[in-house]
């Protein structure tokens, strides 16, 4: 569905993305970990076009990313930051993105709306919402118009553990819908339930791509949060059991 | 321009924009009653508007390209091209500062002095708020965060309104032996304020003091041609900047 072929940026001195490949299927819940810095949401930019690549190519069903928006209307995005106009009612928001996306009433999922019981809160002016429930506007906006791609960045941050869960249900919901799903945090144990793939970045390098079962196979843990962090020490690891022998050797 | 009617609703309900309607009116009405003759409220209420119209376009619209950062992020992940979400964001702004100046200062001016003097005021004064507007997109793009922003509009509007006429009086008394008046028309139009200013001052009884200058002005303006002169200035004013905001905001990395 996405793929994404040696993709390079650079922000003045730092790296952000550096020779970056990727390819992204269906049915697949991709999370994307990485330290801080890391080159996660540089990437996630660029698939949305929003960061423009100093090289590489993305290609989004086939259709190379090159500044025709069409086909954004395949992807729902959750920004980890929802600002909104200040004025805004949220219901205005519901129908101007329709307006903009010229969307008809019968393709519209208003599941989360629903869940999330925004209805109520319709007509309050967006200024007015907490962090939390602009939170939930973003991504009732994200699934509102059952795209075929999700990208969400940071989703559960700032949610309400209820909300959160409502939020997990939805995600694999979509998923057995066959959709893929773009996923960047950094609370791993939050996404061990749903995450098919894991993608590491660090300093801009993919450092792998893998399926959760392959990766709970190669590090015998399984938490996923462990499982990662095992591997990101991986270094760190080999010098201590090359020192842990050096010792042993001299003993003998 | 679907997005641009939201933006527009958006910004008609803000409060500055509300007061600043609230102030011209006060300002313009104050004018009109305190003085007995119209055509002196005019000319305070000139200098006014000169003043302040152009400074809070530019600051207002910086300030607001700022703060919906956000928010056009949000737009970029939409099928929306970026030329659209720009220019939908400039006629947003603009609009609403065109309405509240049409409110605050149009009303009263229809009101006490609907003549030509008046019309041209208030043609003035929104052309110099699409102007001001589209310079501050401009100032807000080309800028690398918030402050240096509304630093290079406020500069922007220090040149234009203050800086500028220092200049051209320099150069007029350093040339003075020689005949500068052609000259002169065209430095006008490379400020939109002076051109404004000019305008509507030879609408004005008041053209009649400045002599030999002001007869070839009132010559000029007077004319067919010098309308479609200020009006192609102005236009040009207002799409180079827009165009120039354009071009960055289509490669900028958000």
């Amino acid at each position: 569905m996405i793929s994404v072929e040696h993709i390079s940026k650079r922000f003045r001195k730092i790296k952000a993305l550096d020779d970056v490949s990727a390819q992204f299927d269906r049915g697949q819940v991709v999370s994307l970990v990485g330290p801080n810095g890391s080159g996660k949401t540089t990437l996630i930019k660029s698939v949305l076009g929003m960061v423009k690549p100093d090289s590489g190519k993305i290609f989004v069903d086939d259709q190379l990313i090159n500044g025709d928006p069409s086909y954004r209307a395949r992807i729902g995005y959750m920004p980890q930051i929802g600002r909104y106009p200040d004025n805004m009612k949220v219901g205005q928001l519901f129908s101007m993105m329709k307006d903009i996306r010229n969307s008809e009433e019968d393709r519209l999922d208003n599941d989360l709306i629903v869940k999330f019981n925004l209805v109520s809160i319709f007509d309050k002016p967006m200024r007015t919402l907490s962090g939390g429930t602009r939170q939930k506007v973003s991504a009732a906006l994200a699934f509102y118009f059952q795209p075929d791609i999700l990208i969400l960045d940071e989703p559960t941050a700032g949610l309400d553990p209820l909300s959160s869960e409502i939020l997990k249900e939805k995600i694999i919901s979509e998923q057995k819908r066959n959709k893929l799903i773009l996923i960047t945090s950094h609370v791993l144990s939050e996404l061990d339930e749903l995450t098919t793939h894991v993608m590491y970045l660090q300093e801009g390098k993919l450092q792998f791509l893998k399926n959760v079962g392959t990766l709970r196979e190669e590090t015998g843990e399984l938490k996923l949060g462990k499982a990662i962090a095992r591997i990101m020490k991986g270094e760190l690891t080999k010098d201590w059991v090359n020192e842990l022998f050096k010792v042993k050797n001299k003993g003998q | 321009m679907k997005l641009s009617r939201y933006v527009l609703y958006d910004i008609l309900r803000n409060k500055i924009v509300i007061a600043y309607t609230i102030f011209l009116f006060i300002i313009s009405m104050t004018l009109f009653r305190m003085e007995e003759n119209s055509a002196k409220a005019m000319m305070s209420l000139l200098n006014i508007i000169l003043l302040v119209v152009p400074l809070i376009s530019m600051i207002f619209a910086t300030i607001h390209y700022y703060n919906s950062y956000e928010f056009v992020e949000l737009m970029l992940a939409q099928p929306m091209s970026r030329r659209r979400i720009l220019l939908s964001e400039y006629t947003g702004v603009a609009l609403s500062l065109v309405t509240a100046f049409l409110i605050g200062v149009g009303v009263p001016v229809i009101v006490f002095s609907p003549d030509t003097t008046g019309l041209a005021m208030l043609f003035t004064g929104c052309v110099l708020t699409l102007v001001f507007t589209s310079l501050a997109f401009w100032a807000s793009l080309k800028a690398k965060d918030k402050a240096r922003g509304i630093g290079l509009a406020l500069l922007l509007w220090f040149y234009f309104s203050l800086i500028y006429d220092g200049l051209i009086l320099l150069i007029l008394f350093t040339f003075s032996d020689y005949p500068l008046e052609k000259f002169t028309l065209v430095l006008s139009a490379l400020n939109p304020i002076d051109l404004g200013r000019i305008f509507i001052m030879l609408k004005m009884d008041v053209s009649a003091l400045m002599g030999y200058t002001g007869a070839l002005y009132q010559d000029f303006f007077g004319s067919f041609t010098g309308m479609l002169f200020t009006t192609g200035v102005m236009l040009l004013w207002t799409a180079i900047p827009l165009y120039s905001a354009l071009r960055t905001f289509k490669r900028k990395d958000m």
